[in-house]
């Protein structure tokens, strides 16, 4: 496949999760738009791995998935924390920030 | 002795330091004793400084680098020459006398060592005066012994009038400040320097390309500031109140050396009025009319300062009279013989209030001579003085000054002698009414009379002796060949060219104005012998109230002054200034208020702007690489 | 075509349209069931590529691991298509525009930056193959790697100190 085929896939996936982050409005539904837009990255590294022929892209992919992995056992527990508070994930309520 | 020269403020200045610091802890004799010394050391350096110049010996003495600004250099210097060495002699030689006198007039105040801290200053700041080698040097000495009478007057501070009378001279001899600085900026911008020297060097080279304009704008602005330390129309509505002082103040500030500071200026700067006719003219003018207003206010006032003090203004505007003729040599004598004389009535006054206690009004006095034989035989012999009774001291400076001014304009020497007439006439009546006839003041005042102690009473005598002696160091052309003082100075103090008067026409000038004024001085006193004081009407009443000008002054300037600053501090301050800057506050307040409301807290608004963002960066990144 | 193509074909399709879902679904446990299936997708891609031990860790770590704990945090919470808070259809379109618009950006961009890029080889090669992977890895990265497993340290204690239960005591602010 030419470069581009995967360029386009990763960019509509990319900006799929982008919308996804502004259109919602679940605090968890967010989170999970995220990790689509990482996933997306990932796609496009390996894509550039082969096309390179270099592997440490595909070390850094690898890398990726760790850090991910991390931040969603974190933000996970910050959002159930919140959610005992203030019993609900909707993020107009969660504008704590405000102050 | 002339390289010493640094010694004889040093003294006066060390004498402030020592009784200013310690004036709550030194004892109350200290203080009078340490300042006479101080005076005295300044003294006797000055008289060797004086034998030294007159065998013709004349330098600047330069102490330090002062003001080395790019072209501009102003050394801190001393001019020592016959001028300024005679000056010394003067201030020096009165200034002990009266510090002297202060021992005991003073030695009763729980402030006299403040006081005499007070005079030391004084006398130093007036010793830069007359030192200085150039126009900034004067300048210093000239606003010190401004700021020194500031402190005397309002020695007493605790009564608002005398605390008003101190502003009113500091505020006065300011505005002659300003005609002074302007003057010395226009020296400094024609000529580029302000040393005597160099200025006077300059001048007398010639300089075509400065107008005659240029030099009497000048001069004009020195004489403003001549008018504020001397007392000249329109600022000297400050020195009768300046009499709110102790006496021995008004005796040395008042009438031997501050007021004559102007004088000297004018001397010193003799090079440069030569060269401004137009200004001559006008120094004469406003010097006449001083000397005649100031005496028609003398007539009629009751305090005995009072009388004093007017007489004063009247004698220096017959100095500015001389002036105005161009003979700077002849007024410098009258300074000389006025110093004499007029310290000599002060402080013969201060002896007479002391004895009565404080009262000053001289309709409660009378036949005082019973009681106080010096006070009143010295207090004689200065009135005499000054009215010109024949060959004291005041009539050879006097005729000089009437000599040169009928030289110049003979309606002026008229003016002169109807002013002299009147001096006689207010003075006999003050000494009249003051020692002859019958007491009429209070049966305690009665009891407290009595003569005064010695160190009053010496410095009177002394004062006395000079008053009539004095005069012959300037004998006229037609008594004798020598006129020591004019010789004297004429090294120094360049006279204008003047008419040369006849001998047979100077006689006749001499005997009319003594014929004139010995009548008066008779009339002063039968007329008083036996005084009723009726309420003053007319004309009597506008002289006793001092032509209403202090009320004039409030009327056209004080109050116009009082409402602009109110509307200043209504409409500018209040409404303009304060108004931008709240304003500015206000506008800063409203608008981060605003602001504040971006921040909603709205987690899914920030991540918006962050892709908006992110959008924009991409396409200037993307397609600004590309073009 | 080729099968490569068709898979690719079909792999994109299904990547793309289960993402679709996830943005649009009302029901939370639908949105994270469509991820689960776009990331069967994006590993079948990577087998395409032939970066295989990552296809395979994508579906154990990401599929296996991270869904499953999303999953957990919904049911705990109880959510479903009732309560589900929706923002108002303007602003929805402002954020579906706004990545569209990005998408158009980036596209513009790409088309003309890649015409000089040299075309992929078809067919395998060797590099994803474990073996190889193993060895850059503890070669060149070895330091990522140890400080990899800090970072995963400190993100379990994170994790559990977070959401412990707090005493009834201990206020809010």
């Amino acid at each position: 496949m030419p470069i581009q085929y995967y360029l386009f896939l990763s960019m509509a996936l990319f900006c799929i999760g982008i919308a996804g982050t502004l259109m919602r409005r679940n605090a968890i539904i967010i989170f999970m738009c995220i990790e689509l837009m990482l996933n997306a990255v990932n796609l496009l590294l390996v894509a550039f791995s082969k096309m390179w022929h270099d592997a440490s892209a595909q070390i850094v992919v690898f890398f990726i998935m760790v850090v991910a992995a991390a931040e969603v056992a974190v933000g996970l527990a910050i959002i159930v924390l919140m959610y005992r508070k203030v019993h609900s994930v909707d993020i107009n309520i969660l504008n704590r920030l405000k102050h | 002795m002339i390289n010493l020269v640094y010694l004889v403020p040093l003294f006066p200045l060390i004498g402030f330091l020592i009784n200013g610091l310690g004036w709550r802890k030194l004892p109350k004799a200290a203080g009078g004793i340490i300042g006479s010394i101080a005076v005295l050391a300044s003294f006797a350096v000055s008289l060797g400084i004086f034998f030294e110049v007159k065998d013709g010996a004349s330098q600047t003495v330069t102490l330090f680098e002062f003001i080395h600004s790019g072209k501009l250099i102003i050394p801190f210097a001393f001019q020592v020459d016959n001028l300024s060495a005679l000056f010394l002699l003067i201030i020096t030689g009165i200034g002990f006398l009266i510090h002297v006198y202060s021992t005991s007039y003073m030695h009763d105040d729980e402030g006299v060592v403040k006081y005499f801290a007070y005079l030391n200053l004084f006398v130093f700041s007036m010793l830069l005066l007359v030192l200085g080698a150039n126009y900034l040097i004067m300048f210093i000495g000239w606003e010190g012994v401004g700021l020194c009478s500031y402190l005397l007057i309002g020695f007493w501070f605790k009564k608002r009038e005398y605390t008003n009378a101190a502003k009113k001279a500091f505020v006065m001899n300011r505005i002659g400040d300003l005609g002074f600085l302007v003057g010395m900026l226009m020296v400094l911008y024609n000529f580029g320097t302000l040393t005597y020297n160099d200025f006077f060097g300059m001048l007398k080279g010639g300089n075509v390309a400065i107008s005659s304009s240029t030099y009497n704008w000048i001069a004009i602005c020195f004489f403003i500031g001549a008018t504020g330390k001397s007392a000249q129309i329109p600022l000297y509505t400050w020195l009768p109140d300046a009499m709110a002082g102790p006496t021995p103040v008004s005796a040395l500030i008042h009438a031997a050396t501050m007021v004559t500071a102007g004088i000297y200026m004018i001397a010193r700067s003799g090079v440069l009025y030569n060269l401004a006719p137009f200004t001559l003219n006008i120094i004469s003018i406003i010097g006449t009319a001083t000397a005649l207003i100031a005496a028609s206010i003398a007539l009629k006032q009751y305090d005995i300062k009072k009388v004093l003090a007017y007489s004063t203004v009247s004698q220096l505007g017959f100095m500015f009279i001389a002036i105005g003729a161009g003979a700077y040599t002849t007024a410098v004598f009258h300074v000389m013989t006025h110093a004499f004389f007029k310290a000599l009535l002060f402080l013969g006054s201060g002896s007479v209030i002391h004895a009565m206690g404080g009262e000053q009004d001289i309709r409660k006095m009378g036949g005082l001579k019973k009681h106080m034989r010096i006070t009143q035989l010295t207090f004689l012999i200065g009135c005499l003085a000054i009215s010109g009774f024949p060959f004291l001291s005041g009539f050879f400076s006097k005729d000089e000054i009437l000599a040169s001014a009928y030289a110049n304009n003979p309606i002026i020497w008229a003016c002169g002698v109807l002013g002299a007439m009147m001096t006689a006439f207010y003075m006999f009546r003050v000494y009249t009414l003051t020692f002859e006839g019958s007491f009429r003041g209070t049966h305690e005042q009665e009891h407290h009379l009595h003569e005064s102690p010695a160190a009053i009473t010496i410095p009177l005598v002394i004062l006395a002796i000079l008053s009539i002696i004095g005069g012959y160091v300037g004998l006229p052309e037609i008594m004798s060949e020598h006129h020591m003082l004019g010789s004297f100075l004429s090294k120094v103090v360049t006279n204008a060219e003047s008419h040369h008067l006849e001998h047979g026409t100077e006689w006749m000038l001499m005997g009319i104005s003594t014929v004139l004024a010995l009548i008066m001085m008779i009339v002063g006193y039968v007329t008083n012998k036996k005084p009723n004081f009726a309420e003053n009407k007319g004309l009597a009443k506008v002289l006793e109230n001092k032509w209403y000008m202090d009320e004039l002054y409030d009327a056209i300037v004080v109050r116009p002054i009082e409402a602009f600053s109110r509307f200043a501090d209504r409409v500018i301050e209040r409404m303009g200034i304060d108004g931008i800057v709240n304003g500015v506050g206000k506008l800063v307040k409203l608008g981060s208020d605003r602001i504040r409301m971006i921040q909603s807290g709205q987690v899914g608004f920030y991540i918006f702007v962050m892709v908006l963002g992110m959008i924009l960066l991409f396409a200037i990144g993307i397609f600004g690489f590309i073009n | 075509m080729d099968i490569q193509q068709i898979l690719f074909i079909v792999l994109s399709a299904i990547a793309i349209g289960c993402a679709l879902g996830v943005v649009f679904s009302r029901n939370p446990i639908n949105s994270v069931l469509f991820l689960i299936l776009t990331f069967f997708a994006i590993s079948g891609h990577y087998i395409l590529l032939n970066a295989q031990f990552l296809a395979v860790v994508n579906i154990i770590v990401y599929a296996g691991a991270i869904m499953v704990l999303f999953l957990f945090v919904i049911m705990l919470m109880n959510l479903n298509s009732d309560t589900e808070p929706q923002k108002n259809w303007l602003v929805q379109l402002a954020g579906a525009i706004s990545g569209g618009i990005l998408f158009l950006v980036l596209l513009s961009a790409l088309v003309s930056a890649t015409k000089t890029l040299p075309v992929m080889e078809q067919g395998s090669n060797d590099l994803g193959l474990i073996k190889n992977l193993g060895k850059t890895l503890f070669r060149d990265y070895v330091l990522p790697f140890e400080i990899s497993s800090v970072l995963f340290l400190s993100a379990m204690i994170g994790a559990i100190v977070i959401g412990k239960k707090e005493d009834k005591f201990e206020d809010v602010h």
